[in-house]
C-alpha cells in the first residue's frame, strides 16, 4: 500500500508543476503559431516575472494581488519592447538566425536580472497557507494545489478566448496563415505583438506560482527548457497539445526522479524530459496532436 | 596590391584554392608568421598583460571545432546546439583512452574523433525526418543527455571531480609547454582549414550545400540526402571531438563544466558572428569569441578604478553583453564578419575608381 501512495504523491506534485510547464508551454506554442518563432528566451520570460513579482512585493511593500497586476503589465511591456526591436527586424531571416536571436535574448535578460537581484536565492513572502493537506496517505502541500487550480482556470480562460473572442480568432487566424489573415483586414504585426505579450503573461505567472514552490534565483530560467519536451510531445502547433503535454511531462519528470534516482545518482528529474523527448522525435516526430507538414515539388 | 580580373587559360588554374600569387605570397607570410609566433609572444604578452601564446591556443582549439559546426550549420544548413556537448564527448574519450586503457595520445586521438562521430550521428538521425527548428531541439537534448552522462557516470568520467590527463608525448619529447603545444595545435588547425576549404569543392561538399539550399531539389537531383545529411553529422562531430581531445590534453584537467550548453552556444554564435558558410567566417568566429572576453576586461579595469562595486555587476553582465553582441550581429551584419570583410576589400580593390 505504501507503494500506491508513494506513487500517487508523485503523480500529483507532478500534475502541479506539470500544469505550469503548461501554462509556459502555452505562451511558448502562442508565439511559435503566429511567427514561427521558437523563443528560446521563454524561461527568461518567466524569471523577469517571478523577479519583478517578488521586488515589487518586498521591496516596495505591494500587497500580492497588486503586485502580480504590475508585474503583468511589465511583462507585457517589456514583450512588447522585444518583439519590437528584436524581433521585427528579424522577419524573414533563416531559421538559424532567429533561434540564435532569441538565445542572445535569453542570455542579456539573465544577465540584466543578475545585476540587479545577483545570484542569491531568494523566497516568496508566505502568501498561500503553509498546512499541508492530506488525502488519504497523500501529503501535498497546499501550494501545489493553488498552482494547479491557478494554471487550468487560466488555461480554461484562453481556450474560450481563442474560441469564442474577435481577437482570439484573429490570432488564431494569423496563426493559420500570415498572408490571408493580413488580406483579410488582420494587422498581423499586431497579433505578433499581442501574441508575444500573452506569453510573457502566461510564463509571468507561470514564474510566480513556480518561484512561490521552490524559491527565486537565477536558474528559475531553466522552466523555460522544460517547456521543450512538452511542447514536442503536444506537438508544436497544437495548444491544447502544449497543455497536456506540459501535464504529462511534470508527471513523468516527477515519476523518474522518484524511482530511477537512486539508479542513476540523482538529478534524473533533470535529464528525463529531454530523453524523452529524443524518443518522441524519432518515433513521433509531430508529437500528439502537431500537424504534419507535407511538402509537396 | 590585387588584382582586377583573373584570367584563367586551365581549369587546373580554375580549380586552385589559392588562385593568385598575391594570395600564395599572403599564404605563404602567414604560415611564416604562424610559425614564428610562438617566439615573439613573450613581448606581446608582457605589453597586452595577458598569456598571449595561450590565448592563440585556445583560438586554435576553437578554429578546429568551429570548422566542424560550419560544415554542419554553414555548409548544409542543419541547426546543433549540442557541440558543446560533443566536445566534451572528445575530450572524455581521449581521456579515459589514455588514462584508463594506456592508449598512447597519437591513437586516441582520431579514436575520439571517430567516437564523437559515432556519437554525433546518433543524434543526427531525427534530422532525417526533420528541419531545422525541430533539428535545433532534438541537439539541444542531446546537450542535456550527454551533459548528464558525463556528470554522472562516474565509474567511466570521474564525476564532477574530473579526470587528470597527461601531455602527449612526440618521440619522446612532452608536449607540455604553450609554445610546444602551439606547434601541435596549429599543426591541426591548419589541416582542418585546408580540409573544409576543400571539402567544399568535392561531391560530398556540393552535396551539402545543395541540401543547404534547397533539399527537395537536391533529392530531385539525384543527391541522397539521407546519407548526406548523417554524413555533415559525422564529419562536424569528428572536428570537434578532435578539438575537444586537443582541449583536453591541452588544459590536463577534463571536467564535464567547460562543456554546458553555453559553450554550444558560443560556437553558434562564433559562426554566426564569423560568418556561416564561410572557411574564414569559423576562423574570425573563432578570434572574435575568444578574445571579446579579454577586450571586456579593459573597461571593467578601468570603471572598477572609478567604482569599486562595478566589479560584479559586470562579471554577471559578461554573458549580457555576448548576448547583445549576438543580437546586434544578427540584426545589423546577418551574414558575418566574413562578408563585411569581402565588402571592405571589393571597395579597395577598384579604388579610387570604384563605380
Amino acid at each position: 500500500m505504501q507503494e500506491v501512495w508513494f506513487f500517487l504523491q508523485l503523480i500529483v506534485q507532478g500534475l502541479a508543476i506539470g500544469s505550469v510547464y503548461g501554462l509556459v508551454a502555452l505562451g511558448f506554442v502562442l508565439i511559435y503559431k503566429a511567427s514561427s518563432v521558437i523563443n528560446f528566451a521563454q524561461g527568461e520570460l518567466l524569471m523577469v516575472g517571478a523577479y519583478v513579482c517578488l521586488a515589487l512585493m518586498t521591496k516596495l511593500q505591494f500587497p500580492f494581488w497588486a503586485g502580480i497586476m504590475v508585474t503583468l503589465v511589465i511583462s507585457a511591456l517589456l514583450a512588447l519592447s522585444i518583439e519590437r526591436f528584436v524581433l521585427r527586424p528579424m522577419i524573414g531571416e533563416p531559421v538559424i538566425s532567429i533561434i540564435m536571436v532569441t538565445i542572445g535574448l535569453a542570455l542579456l535578460l539573465k544577465a540584466i536580472v543578475a545585476a540587479f537581484f545577483g545570484t542569491q536565492i531568494m523566497v516568496f513572502p508566505e502568501i498561500f497557507p503553509q498546512t499541508p493537506v492530506r488525502i488519504g496517505e497523500i501529503v501535498v502541500s497546499q501550494i501545489y494545489i493553488y498552482t494547479f487550480i491557478a494554471s487550468m482556470a487560466l488555461l480554461i480562460a484562453f481556450a474560450l478566448f481563442f474560441k469564442y473572442s474577435r481577437l482570439g480568432v484573429a490570432m488564431r487566424a494569423t496563426a493559420n496563415s500570415n498572408q490571408v489573415a493580413q488580406s483579410m483586414g488582420i494587422s498581423v504585426k499586431k497579433i505578433f505583438a499581442i501574441s508575444w505579450c500573452v506569453a510573457a503573461v502566461v510564463s509571468a505567472i507561470g514564474g510566480i506560482l513556480i518561484g512561490n514552490i521552490n524559491g527565486v534565483n537565477i536558474t528559475l530560467s531553466a522552466v523555460g527548457l522544460k517547456v521543450f519536451p512538452a511542447v514536442i510531445l503536444g506537438g508544436l502547433d497544437s495548444i491544447p497539445g502544449a497543455v497536456i503535454g506540459g501535464l504529462i511531462i511534470g508527471v513523468l519528470e516527477n515519476l523518474s526522479g522518484g524511482y530511477l534516482d537512486h539508479f542513476f545518482g540523482g538529478g534524473v528529474k533533470e535529464v528525463a524530459p529531454f530523453a524523452i523527448l529524443v524518443i518522441i522525435l524519432m518515433i513521433k516526430p509531430y508529437g500528439l496532436f502537431g500537424t504534419e507538414e507535407i511538402e509537396r515539388v | 596590391m590585387q588584382q582586377c580580373g583573373i584570367f584563367h587559360q586551365t581549369y587546373k588554374d580554375d580549380m586552385a584554392v589559392f588562385q593568385t600569387p598575391f594570395i600564395k605570397f599572403g599564404m605563404a607570410g602567414l604560415f611564416l608568421f604562424l610559425l614564428i609566433f610562438p617566439f615573439i609572444s613573450k613581448p606581446l604578452s608582457a605589453i597586452l598583460n595577458t598569456n598571449v601564446l595561450y590565448m592563440a591556443n585556445l583560438i586554435g582549439i576553437y578554429i578546429i571545432g568551429a570548422h566542424g559546426l560550419n560544415i554542419l550549420t554553414g555548409y548544409t544548413g542543419q541547426i546543433s546546439l549540442g557541440h558543446g556537448a560533443f566536445m566534451g564527448v572528445g575530450a572524455y574519450t581521449s581521456a579515459i583512452l589514455t588514462v584508463k586503457a594506456g592508449v598512447p595520445f597519437w591513437i586516441a586521438l582520431p579514436l575520439a574523433g571517430l567516437v564523437t562521430a559515432l556519437i554525433g550521428m546518433v543524434f543526427g538521425i531525427p534530422s532525417l525526418r526533420l528541419k531545422g527548428l525541430y533539428l535545433a531541439i532534438a541537439t539541444m537534448a542531446a546537450q542535456f543527455i550527454i551533459e548528464y552522462a558525463m556528470r554522472n557516470w562516474t565509474t567511466l568520467t570521474g564525476g564532477s571531480a574530473g579526470m587528470v590527463v597527461s601531455s602527449p608525448v612526440f618521440f619522446g619529447f612532452e608536449l607540455r609547454s604553450d609554445r610546444s603545444y602551439y606547434y601541435l595545435i596549429y599543426a591541426f588547425v591548419i589541416l582542418a582549414t585546408l580540409y573544409t576549404k576543400n571539402l567544399t569543392r568535392t561531391r560530398p561538399g556540393r552535396a551539402f550545400v545543395a541540401i543547404r539550399d534547397r533539399y527537395l531539389s537536391a533529392e530531385v537531383m539525384g543527391v541522397n540526402v539521407w546519407l548526406y545529411r548523417i554524413l555533415s553529422f559525422g564529419v562536424s562531430s569528428f572536428m570537434v571531438g578532435i578539438s575537444g581531445a586537443l582541449w583536453g590534453h591541452y588544459v590536463r584537467v577534463v571536467s564535464d563544466e567547460h562543456f554546458g550548453i553555453w559553450l554550444s552556444i558560443q560556437y553558434l554564435a562564433m559562426i554566426i558572428i564569423g560568418g556561416m558558410g564561410h572557411v574564414l567566417g569559423a576562423i574570425y568566429g573563432a578570434i572574435f569569441m575568444t578574445m571579446l572576453p579579454q577586450l571586456l576586461r579593459i573597461p571593467e579595469h578601468f570603471l572598477t578604478g572609478i567604482f569599486p562595486n562595478i566589479f560584479a555587476v559586470f562579471h554577471s553582465m559578461r554573458e549580457g553583453v555576448f548576448g547583445l553582441i549576438i543580437i546586434l550581429f544578427l540584426i545589423f551584419e546577418p551574414d558575418g564578419l566574413a562578408a563585411r570583410w569581402h565588402t571592405v576589400k571589393n571597395y579597395w580593390k577598384l579604388w579610387p575608381f570604384s563605380y
